[in-house]
């Protein structure tokens, strides 16, 4: 009999809530109208749309003008960075090694126009609060550290790092799309100026997502046309997207922030027992949903696919799941370029249970020993 | 949804000549020693990290067993092993002569980017036979 799929890749996307999706149905139909018009129908929509601001800006702790509804986690990160820096003509900006794509091409773009530092992190995936004081300088901009790795799932003390810029003028982005759901979104206690949100990685659908922007920060739209969202983000409003956000940052618990946890304590424990297996990025401060695993010997898209054939979706930082043909970034900045080769992440989620995890064990047991054998590495 | 479900791990990147030979290869060495062979050769890409080592047999200028060992991505397995049986009982002059645009024809082509690192057995089996003409 074949064993229905198991999805262990909930950091690449979740799947949506049933509830999130019951509340967000009626704006595909009955109430479809565009919040910008103003007969008795739009004003529904509209009312949905700022209904859905306020739970937002509550969950962020922050006022309904400082939330920005975008397209996704890339479009909220590049309107931070981009807009931010239109302020500017010239000056110096940090960010790290291991940044998201959509912070870290940003800022590649950027290169010719400000003076860039990229933060290494140490053997465990951490950004140093000390290193970020010593790369500032007198005319540092901006800044834009993760909360959460996507990869490596490590845990940046984001509140050191704004601790350290409260007397500098440099105004600081987090990326906390990964973040989301696990940890503190209090804005006010992170102390950051701007906020990435994102709605399909927390059981909201793909192409809705929030930058949230201090009041006393401001920033250039770089999409133009209606006044939407203060004029800051143009077009016409997502209104079921909007409406699946707000549900699924009311549905947030931190029970089932929990039951990953003791999932991911077992599945780690596990692994560790198995010769040729080892743990990318810190054990401690790392989300209660990621592992991150590089296999003695074994490619890591090999192992993906092989997964793939028995029922298993798990993600690798293997050369061939990139253009250039270069491994991972992340776990190059934390490691060796074979490691990166090597690597396979597995992140868990709201759905995951302890019997999905025991056949994943037994999987990739068998197929890991499949791939020593017929490597020149080996394991001899 | 059911649909979606049901076809988890039926759909596969590559081709299916491909996808044959990554789930069942060929001729990769397992209990004999590498002293058993005529002739090795061994080649790796830095680019993406990918290794290949070829294991031949060599009887009265014949290919007569071709083993070898791979660590690398699902079209790098693949490669190596439908060059194994591509070049098994062959000349070894005409072994030689085997190209990545050979290997690659025969897997029923492969994503562009993937060739120039996937397609490294060649280059291990000419180092075999320019080690095994070096000896003799």
């Amino acid at each position: 009999m074949k064993q229905s799929p198991i999805y262990l890749d909930y950091a690449s996307t979740t799947p949506i809530d049933e509830k999130v999706l019951k509340a967000m149905a009626p704006y595909f139909g009955d109430v479809f109208y565009n919040p910008s018009s103003i007969y008795s129908l739009g004003l529904l929509a509209k009312d949905a749309v700022d209904k859905s601001r306020k739970v937002i800006a509550k969950f962020l702790n922050c006022q309904e003008e400082e939330i920005i509804f975008t397209s996704g986690g890339t479009e909220s990160d590049n309107l931070a960075i981009f807009g931010y820096l239109e302020n500017f003509e010239s000056g110096h900006i940090v960010t790290s090694e291991i940044e998201h794509p959509a912070v870290y091409e940003a800022f590649k773009k950027l290169e010719g126009k400000f003076k860039v530092t990229y933060l290494q992190p140490d053997s465990n995936g951490l950004i140093s609060p000390a290193d970020l004081k010593k790369a500032l300088k007198q005319n540092t901009v901006f800044v834009s550290i993760m909360y959460a790795n996507n990869e490596i799932g490590t845990i940046q003390p984001i509140k050191e790092f704004t601790k350290i810029l409260k007397n500098h003028k440099a105004v600081f982005h987090t990326d906390a799309c990964q973040a989301t759901g696990y940890l503190e979104m209090d804005v006010k206690k992170l102390g950051v100026d701007l906020l990435t949100l994102n709605g399909s990685k927390i059981y909201a659908p793909k192409g809705i997502g929030v930058l949230y922007k201090k009041k006393e920060v401001s920033i250039a739209p770089q999409i133009v046309g209606g006044d939407q969202e203060l004029g800051l983000r143009a077009g016409t409003e997502n209104v079921p997207g909007i409406v699946a956000l707000a549900r699924a940052v009311e549905i947030i618990s931190s029970k089932n922030a929990k039951k990953e946890k003791q999932l991911q304590d077992y599945l780690i424990r596990e692994l560790m027992q198995i010769k040729g297996v080892k743990l990318n990025g810190s054990r401690v401060r790392r989300l209660p949903n990621n592992i991150n695993i590089s296999v003695q010997g074994v490619e890591g898209e090999s192992l993906l696919l092989d997964l793939d054939k028995q029922g298993i979706a798990v993600s690798t930082g293997s050369a061939c799941s990139s253009r250039d043909l270069k491994p991972s970034r992340v776990i190059r900045a934390i490691s060796t370029e074979k490691n990166a080769h090597e690597s396979l992440r597995v992140t868990l989620g709201r759905f995951t249970t302890k019997k999905e995890i025991d056949i994943f064990l037994k999987v990739f047991k068998n197929s890991i020993k499949r791939f020593q054998e017929m490597s020149p590495y080996g394991r001899s | 949804m059911a649909e979606v479900k049901e076809k988890t791990g039926q759909k596969f990147i590559y081709s299916e000549i491909v996808e044959d030979h990554f789930f069942n290869p060929r001729n990769i060495l397992k209990q004999e020693k590498e002293k058993d062979f005529d002739a090795i050769g061994e080649i790796g890409s830095p680019a993406c990290g990918d290794v290949m080592k070829v294991y031949l047999k060599i009887r009265e200028n014949k290919i007569v067993d071709f083993k070898w060992k791979t660590f690398g991505c699902a079209s790098a397995i693949a490669a190596t092993s439908i060059l194994s049986e591509m070049a098994m009982g062959m000349d070894i002059e005409d072994a030689y002569q085997i190209s990545a645009k050979d290997i690659t024809e025969a897997l029923g082509g492969l994503p562009k980017r993937k060739i120039h690192c996937s397609v490294l057995g060649d280059q291990a089996l000419r180092k075999a036979i320019d080690s095994y003409r070096q000896k003799i």
